[in-house]
């Protein structure tokens, strides 16, 4: 393959990591009152990221410095929606860590270069470019969580977040060095022509394989692999919870897809990680939704849901076919909007000494906001898949991709489990709406948050009124990249 | 000019867009303001479906009034409605009911006004969308929002047990419609990607496909109905409920139920249909027999009405797995003056609670005393619903029994049990509430219903009647619709060879 050597398919990248040490220095001659401007100019740097990305953006794959980096169809699509689903977590937890002391220039430095890691990530061509957005992500991931330092439980959590986080990338290294055993090249595109030409030492293979899988199934926090996120999610603040919850899953199922589906995707491997991944999508599922019904703090039941929702991820992925990883795509894009919507929805009613984080404390929210408790509402129904809001399309697409392939037994199994995890969402609204409040404050927060959190609710009603474009697009990215 | 119209998409939109304006009126301060656009927009909601019947063709098969257009193309997934005469009928009681609701709770509710009137103009729009959608995921989409604003109606503004009740509603439909749901992206595949009915009815499926997405409906439609064994939800929504929510659950929600078995599950696996139709029809049975004897023990009367709503739905799943016109046509009569007469009877139940708050039979006695005018009316849908000849609850059990005995005697001899369990409840019942002498002090105290509560209560007598001597009006829009229905469910759909 001749390599081309433009700089402007990583314009994105290189204008966030400039941008990035700019705010690391301005940040230091600021004072605390201040801050603002940090805020302001972090903005300004992911509304300049998602217009170079959209503007550099190209149908056809582009690579560059010598094959490491891509910059195809999903890769834009991807990244558009990370440093627009950042740039509406930094919205909601202005206030929140305004009030906890965490508005400061080290959170958005960190989210500056967490971004880049997702980004750099994200249009990997070369096992070392993924591995290195990869650390780079889950090292400001790490030092995020940790930020409240006074903190016991954020503490804990940040730990127990590193050292499963270094045991994940340890087994993902292993698997890649495995990969370079059996084929003598890091380059993806590279590893997916000698896979398709008939694999040499399918042993060593499978065993990368296996290993790779365990790696992206930490990152993916999909069971047996899970441990670590109910903890993290409760233990960190719920800005960085948000954070966490949100754009690095864009991430997570880009490096799926560079490693499963370009990488391995050759038929006879795709065999061999269905099947893991069905067993694993299974056992989300299940745990997911089982364990979620016993929670009583939201931002754990929100992890175990998540946990739920990767297995629903897995399911359109391990499919393998165009339609199944367009319907992840479609997926995870949908997961994220409502994440962001929910915890949006816990931010708003957090305020100084006062976190929203029990499930009582969403009692008789119809009494006190009409409006929150509707988009709350249509949150819930939309992560539990009732029609006709956008999570409904987002099950559909990924069951019918699983049908397509004929396990349709894989398909009832999700739908039954979907129903359990019906059960958890009702709850909240149940709360919100058949129960006397118990908090009668009056809900306060700005403008910006109010509008944004509206246009997010009203979203995934709209977008389950009209799912068509959303989903072309993901399955028209998927085509042309993989 | 009614040609030109989209007057499908407007009876499904009309009260939707009705319901936001609803809440946009905000909270309680404005409660008069919305209880008048509610009204305004249940109003238009049944107006536009008059053109529907009168500009209805009864002589012409297949479906008029079809709207399409591309929704979701990467599915293959069309806008595409379309009514015959089975969902004309159904449209038209679901229009009504929603008009017969807004009116009945204009004073009893006081709480929350905007979101109960919205929850019930949102809930009608997507009932009319279920009846008139021929795309299996349109018709999906709106099946299962319907749950939404009803697990709301009886969560709120239920009784005392009513999150109990809200929850057990929900899961259990939710339950059935999941498996639908695999179940039709089955049928997307093998009907060569493309989720229309007409695509469905065309599609060839060897036996045991046959028989999974028989039991996937099954499921979904009969916990919908619901039948014998699946029916235990009913009774605690239904006496949960507020009186609007009972009525639209007896009088429209059920028959989405019935209104599936007619347009998926007979046409789209007829052999598995036929194969199956003795154990639907045992169920059935079992419905209307032992779910009457439980009706008779009842102490309180939404319950009461409840059992008998399920023994009455009985003879609609009995007559449509009976295969044969009369039978069918009985079915379908059978849903629409169900509608008309527990409807009835749930705004009794209702106009009494408001006066005494309570609904045990116990506590009742000599309220004709008091209250002659509604005793007279409540008679009327008492005998109604003991299947009287000259009301509309006499004709689809009638015709019902008749296409049993054409098929099998002792199916119509069960059948014909209800007859004298069905008289025995409800007439039961009236005698110990309305007849004797003044019970206690409460009831002494009672005042006749208002010219509100007499108004509803008149119309729905006045159908009643009217559906019971010259049931013709009804009748005809059925004949082609149902001659249509039969003629492609005796073909097999079995994969030749």
């Amino acid at each position: 393959m001749e390599y081309i050597m433009p700089l402007w398919p990583a314009y994105p990248e290189l204008f966030l990591l400039v941008m990035a040490c700019v705010i690391l220095l301005v940040d230091l001659f600021i004072s605390d009152d201040n801050r603002i401007v940090t805020y302001g100019l972090t903005q300004f740097t992911l509304a300049g990221c998602a217009l170079l990305t959209f503007f550099t953006g190209n149908a056809e794959p582009v690579y560059t410095f010598s094959g490491m980096f891509v910059d195809d169809l999903m890769a834009d699509m991807l990244k558009l929606v990370t440093c627009v689903a950042v740039i509406m977590v930094l919205v909601y937890a202005r206030a929140y860590n305004a009030a906890r002391g965490l508005f400061t220039g080290e959170f958005f430095t960190l989210a500056l270069f967490a971004t880049l890691g997702m980004m750099v990530m994200i249009s990997a061509n070369h096992l070392l470019t993924l591995y290195l957005g990869l650390e780079l992500l889950s090292l400001s991931l790490y030092a995020m969580v940790a930020l409240q330092r006074d903190s016991v439980r954020a503490t804990e959590a940040a730990m127990k977040y590193f050292v499963l986080g270094a045991l994940a990338s340890g087994m993902l290294l292993y698997g890649m060095s495995m990969l370079y055993g059996a084929t003598g090249t890091l380059e993806i595109t590279e590893l997916a022509r000698l896979a398709n030409e008939g694999v040499r030492a399918q042993v060593v293979l499978v065993f990368a394989l296996v290993f790779i899988v365990a790696g992206l199934g930490f990152k993916l926090g999909a069971v047996p692999f899970h441990m670590w996120v109910p903890d993290v999610y409760q233990g960190a603040p719920t800005a960085v919870t948000l954070f966490i919850g949100s754009a690095p899953k864009f991430a997570a199922f880009a490096i799926v897809m560079r490693l499963l589906a370009q990488a391995l995707g050759a038929d006879a491997l795709t065999e061999e990680w269905r099947n893991m991944l069905a067993v694993m999508a299974v056992l989300s599922l299940a745990i997911g939704n089982l364990t979620a019904i016993m929670q009583t703090n939201l931002k754990r039941m929100f992890a175990y849901s998540t946990i739920s929702h990767m297995g629903f991820l897995l399911l359109g992925v391990l499919s393998g076919t165009i339609d199944g990883y367009g319907a992840g795509m479609y997926y995870v894009t949908v997961y994220v909007l409502m994440t962001l919507g929910a915890f949006g929805m816990i931010l708003l009613l957090a305020r100084e000494g006062f976190e929203a984080e029990n499930l009582d404390d969403y009692k008789g929210l119809n009494r006190r906001s009409p409006w929150y408790a509707f988009l709350m509402l249509l949150l819930m129904f939309s992560m539990a898949g009732i029609p006709p809001t956008v999570g409904f399309y987002a099950k559909l697409s990924v069951l019918q991709a699983v049908v397509g392939i004929g396990l349709w037994w894989l398909a009832v199994v999700a739908v039954l489990f979907s129903l359990i995890g019906a059960f958890y969402y009702l709850r909240i609204v149940k709360l919100m709406y058949f129960d006397e409040p118990v908090d009668t404050a009056p809900i306060s927060a700005s403008g910006d948050v109010r509008a944004l959190l509206s246009v997010n609710g009203i979203a995934v009603l709209l977008l389950g009124i009209a799912p068509q474009p959303l989903l072309v697009l993901c399955i028209e990215a998927v085509r042309a990249s993989i | 000019m009614m040609q030109g119209l989209p007057l499908l998409s407007l009876a499904i939109w009309a009260p939707i867009i009705a319901g936001v304006a609803v809440l946009l009126t905000g909270g309680d301060r404005n409660a008069q303001a919305s209880r008048v656009i509610a009204l305004i927009g249940a109003l238009i909601g049944f107006a536009v479906t008059i053109p529907l019947y009168t500009g209805f063709n009864t002589q012409a098969g297949g479906f008029q009034f079809v709207e399409m257009r591309p929704w979701i193309d990467a599915f293959n997934v069309n806008y595409h409605l379309g009514i015959d005469g089975i969902s004309l009928l159904l449209i038209l009681l679901n229009s009504l009911t929603t008009v017969i609701v807004v009116i009945a709770g204009w004073e009893v509710i006081q709480s929350r006004v905007s979101q109960y009137m919205a929850a019930f103009l949102f809930l009608s729009g997507l009932m009319n969308g279920v009846f008139a959608s021929l795309d299996g995921l349109l018709f999906y989409v709106f099946f299962e929002a319907t749950l939404i604003p009803m697990f709301i109606i009886v969560g709120v503004w239920g009784g005392p047990n009513r999150v109990y009740a809200a929850v057990k509603f929900f899961l259990y439909t939710l339950l059935g419609s999941l498996l639908t749901l695999v179940a039709l992206i089955y049928l997307y595949f093998t009907a060569g990607g493309s989720f229309s009915l007409f695509d469905f009815y065309q599609a060839q499926l060897p036996m045991a496909a046959q028989v999974l997405v028989f039991i996937a409906f099954f499921m979904a439609f009969a916990v919908k109905v619901p039948m014998w064994p699946v029916h235990t939800w009913l009774p605690d929504a239904h006496v949960e409920a507020p009186t609007g929510g009972s009525v639209v659950l007896a009088a429209v929600m059920l028959k989405l139920g019935g209104y599936g078995f007619l347009r998926l599950t007979l046409p789209i696996v007829p052999d598995a249909s036929l194969l199956l139709a003795p154990v639907v029809i045992t169920l059935s049975l079992i419905a209307v027999v032992y779910i009457g004897l439980v009706a008779l023990v009842q102490t309180d009367m939404k319950k009461l009405i409840a059992y008998s709503s399920i023994s009455h739905m009985g003879f609609v799943t009995l007559g449509t797995f009976l295969f044969n016109a009369q039978a069918v046509e009985g079915a379908i009569i059978q849903m629409i003056s169900h509608g008309f007469i527990s409807g009835a009877l749930f705004l009794c139940v209702g106009v009494l609670y408001d006066r005494m708050h309570t609904r045990n039979i116990a506590d009742y006695g000599g309220v004709a005393n008091r209250m002659p005018v509604f005793a007279a009316l409540f008679m009327l849908f008492a005998m109604a619903n003991a299947g009287l000849p000259g009301t509309s609850g006499f004709v689809g059990e009638f015709l019902v029994i008749m296409g049993a005995m054409q098929v099998n005697f002792w199916y119509a001899f069960a059948a014909s049990a209800t007859l004298i369990f069905g008289a025995a409840y409800t007439l039961w019942m009236y005698k110990r509430v309305v007849f004797g002498a003044v019970a206690n002090d409460h009831v002494a105290q009672l005042k006749d219903i208002n010219a509100r509560e007499f108004l509803i209560l008149a119309v729905l007598a006045v159908l009643t009647l009217w559906m019971g001597i010259w049931p013709q009006p009804f009748v005809e829009v059925l004949h082609v619709s149902v001659n249509d229905l039969l003629a492609h469910v005796s073909f097999s759909k079995l994969p030749t060879q």
